[in-house]
């Protein structure tokens, strides 16, 4: 049997490992949020649309500067919402399908691009589609003070992944409310519509970090996937948001092993981990899941009649 | 329908015949030129058994892609063609697996097959769990999508893989289509066009009236399923020419064109199939110029470019189209409301003199001269008055005239009617009168002129001008008619 965590390996591993904890779980918490507010498939819209963001951006730059890519993945984002939302509002055209024209036109646009500039834009098409997790240790190490924090990526994501956090925390009651109920926030005082973009922005600065590593399609399972296993599990959001860190660390940790083992792609494997989760949540789970149900409802299917009229006014604690 | 749908199948048939010649050359992906002039021709004179291949392959997959996503667009399902264009892929590398060829029938059946497992799986993920469906189709296609890419990278890796084959899958290259794919593309989208036709009514009904369907022993599930599977066979046929992360494209985007053009059901299907077709057509084309470039993004930009044109430009719903009828709408309201005011006017001075000045028309409209200077050139713009005295002075033509009249009578009617129908008070009447007096047709204006008994006066004692008489004027009595411009 292979052993990704060997001596001469150990070190790539690490690497690899954590730069998969981090983007799921920055993905996974900011996918909360998409989930409960019915927008996964924007998620999914967002995560390839910021790829002509991108390519311009290195178009323009003629680098892989952190910045332009930022900028540009943050208005390829915000253009994507914009989008979706004219062609829903000004004309018949119902959401799901606006998402799906809006995001296949700019994913069409981005890979056109790249295709055309091969040589100026240092993308791979099938980096753009399951990413290039494995290679991240070989980055340079970002150097601070005389200390090493690890590769570029790794670093960059560990900085995003730290700021969702403090801003989930921080803003956690407006987006709460939001979410829930826009009608209360409206009265409560909070603008739902400065919520809504600030979410797709702060989700178009994660995506972009996370698209580098697992690709434009695994980004839309970051998103869900670790958000939905959590809400199979336990119906509070601060413990959705606590499991939706432990299952990140779950599905990158045997995501490495599965990889090693089938010799295939590590995010896609990272992946596969986590629907399997998800598949173990929804048959096992202990509040919702089918197995218990099922029992459950056995067990109520034969219900136990009372005997006579005393066993009804003096229930029998236990019975 | 039918008639235009044998013609299709018969089209079709054409094609496929052509397709079973057996012709061997170089195909597109080989060929060495790359100026695009020469390819421009080369494309165009069909001479290359590739091209036609890259070309037969587009358009039938246009067809059948606009046909089928016509009926998940009206739906709202739009995004589980996404979803099922993901499923496939594992599907797609399993069959690759099968025998290490691109044999495309083992990757037909295994694609088929995953396909239709995603589709059951967002099923079963909505009906057994809180999660909504917008979770349950992203968790779909990410988890089947995931396995797939697995099963593609191990592939990539096995020493004996066919590397060449599978990533066409992923972006599309129409010119890596051969004589079977073409042949499998024919049968798929003549079966498609087959049983849509034959089951028309269901789906139509299923599709927007699944109570309905379901009281008339329509068996809704059944034929649910079965678009899901003919949604599953024209995913696959489109794989290979459009790749699996925009097929979805291909079945959204014309059919949501069409859905802007027409409230006909069976005309969206057929636009839906033209666009598509079309959006082959040019994506065939365009990857054809250049040495590397993908066809699936310029069939789906051909498709959006086809949509941005009816977004904006689609008789009744495109957005400049209703602007532009909204704008010459509230024009035409301005130009009637100066009509009437320049009625009233006249009216006051008991109809003695012709013209009416700049200052007059200001004074009634409480309006800056120079806004009402504007308006006169309105007037003379619709050909409603001729201005004299260097446009001082305005002077209704015999139709600027009449169509004054109809205002004010329109107006005086819709008063009188509502205080002696509906008993308003006489000065509650006029805002109202103001709106629907623009609106109000020659039918509903004489079933009023008949309700009120030829009334000739309004609730606040002013002349109500009759149909009969405008319509006199009308018939020539031009000179009698006081306030009207003459010619110059």
């Amino acid at each position: 049997m292979v052993e990704p965590w060997s001596a001469d390996a150990f070190q790539n591993n690490l690497w690899i490992f954590l730069m998969g904890f981090l983007v799921a779980t920055a993905c996974g918490l900011v996918g909360n949020y998409l989930i409960l507010r019915r927008m996964s498939l924007i998620g999914d819209a967002i995560s390839h649309s910021i790829l002509p963001g991108i390519a311009i951006a290195f178009l323009v730059s003629g680098s892989r500067g952190t910045v332009p890519m930022f900028a540009g993945a943050l208005l390829a984002g915000v253009a994507t919402t914009v989008i979706i939302e004219v062609i829903h509002k000004k004309s018949r055209i119902k959401q799901d399908s606006a998402i799906g024209i809006a995001f296949t036109t700019l994913f069409a646009i981005g890979v056109i691009l790249i295709s055309l500039y091969a040589s100026k834009i240092d993308l791979d098409q099938e980096c753009v589609l399951y990413g290039e997790i494995g290679f991240v240790g070989l980055h340079p190490p970002v150097q601070l003070w005389g200390m090493n924090l690890g590769p570029l990526p790794v670093f960059r994501m560990a900085v995003v992944t730290v700021i969702t956090a403090a801003a989930i925390m921080l803003f956690y009651k407006e987006l709460l409310v939001s979410s829930f109920d826009p009608g209360l926030a409206f009265t409560l005082g909070i603008n739902a519509t400065v919520v809504h973009y600030c979410l797709m922005g702060w989700l178009s600065t994660v995506v972009v970090n996370a698209f580098e590593s697992v690709g434009a399609v695994l980004v839309i399972a970051m998103l869900i996937l670790p958000g939905a296993i959590a809400s199979m599990l336990t119906l509070q959001l601060p413990r959705i948001l606590m499991l939706t860190v432990v299952i990140a660390a779950m599905s990158s940790f045997f995501g490495i092993h599965l990889a090693t083992w089938l010799n295939c792609s590590t995010a896609a494997a990272m992946v596969v981990v986590a629907s399997g989760l998800f598949i173990l949540a929804w048959l096992f789970s202990p509040t919702s899941g089918l197995v218990f149900k099922k029992l459950r409802h056995r067990s109520d299917s034969v219900p136990e009649f009372p005997e006579t009229a005393t066993d009804v006014l003096n229930p029998q604690p236990g019975k | 329908m039918s008639k235009r749908s044998y013609k299709f199948a018969l089209s079709l048939l054409f094609l496929a015949c052509m397709a079973q010649e057996p012709l061997f050359a170089a195909r597109i992906g080989e060929l060495t030129e790359t100026d695009w002039k020469i390819q421009v021709i080369r494309f165009l004179s069909f001479r290359d058994p590739s091209v036609r291949y890259a070309l037969a392959g587009s358009i039938l997959l246009g067809i059948s892609c606009g046909l089928l996503g016509s009926f998940i667009v009206v739906r709202k399902m739009a995004l589980v063609g996404d979803a099922l264009s993901h499923a496939v892929l594992p599907g797609v590398a399993l069959g690759f697996l099968w025998n290490t060829t691109k044999d495309p029938v083992a990757i037909f059946i295994g694609a088929t097959v995953a396909g239709l497992l995603g589709t059951t799986v967002v099923n079963l993920i909505t009906q057994t769990t809180r999660l909504k469906e917008d979770t349950a189709l992203g968790m779909v296609l990410a988890g089947f999508f995931s396995v797939g890419i697995c099963l593609v990278t191990m592939i990539q890796h096995l020493p004996t893989g066919n590397k060449s084959g599978i990533d066409k899958f992923l972006f599309g290259q129409a010119a890596a289509l051969g004589p079977n794919d073409i042949q499998l593309m024919g049968i798929v989208t003549l079966l498609a066009i087959t049983v849509i036709t034959l089951f028309y009514k269901e789906f139509l009904v299923s599709s927007f009236d699944s109570g309905f369907a379901h009281s008339i022993r329509i068996p809704v599930q059944l034929f649910h399923h079965l678009l899901m599977l003919l949604l599953a066979f024209a995913v696959v046929i489109s794989l290979q020419a459009v790749g699996v992360v925009l097929v979805s494209a291909m079945l959204i985007t014309p059919a949501a064109a069409a859905y802007l053009l027409t409230d006909r059901m069976h005309r969206m299907v057929f636009l839906a199939s033209i666009f598509g077709l079309l959006s082959g057509v040019f994506g065939a084309f365009f990857s054809f110029l250049g040495p590397s470039l993908p066809t699936g993004p310029f069939m789906v930009l051909g498709a959006s470019l086809v949509f941005t044109l009816c977004f904006f430009f689609a008789p009744k719903h495109g957005l400049v189209t209703r602007w532009w009828v909204k704008r010459s709408r509230s024009q035409q309201i301005q130009v009637e409301n100066v009509l009437k005011a320049i009625y009233h006017v006249l009216e006051d001075r008991g109809f003695d003199g012709e013209g009416v000045s700049i200052r007059e028309l200001a004074d009634q409209r409480k309006q800056t001269l120079e806004e009402s200077v504007r308006e006169s050139k309105m007037l003379k713009r619709a050909e409603y008055a001729t201005l004299l005295e260097e446009g001082n002075m305005i002077w209704l033509t015999p139709e600027g005239w009449q169509r004054a009249r109809e205002m004010v009578r329109n107006h005086r009617l819709w008063e009188l009617y509502l205080t002696s129908a509906a008993q308003y008070s006489a000065d509650h009447v006029h805002d109202d009168a103001e709106k629907i007096e623009h609106i109000l047709g020659d039918e509903v204006v004489r079933a009023l002129e008949k309700r009120l008994d030829y009334a000739t006066t309004d609730p606040h004692g002013k002349k109500i001008p009759s149909s009969e008489s405008i319509q006199k004027d009308r018939m020539g009595r031009r000179e009698k008619v006081p306030g009207y411009g003459q010619d110059i």
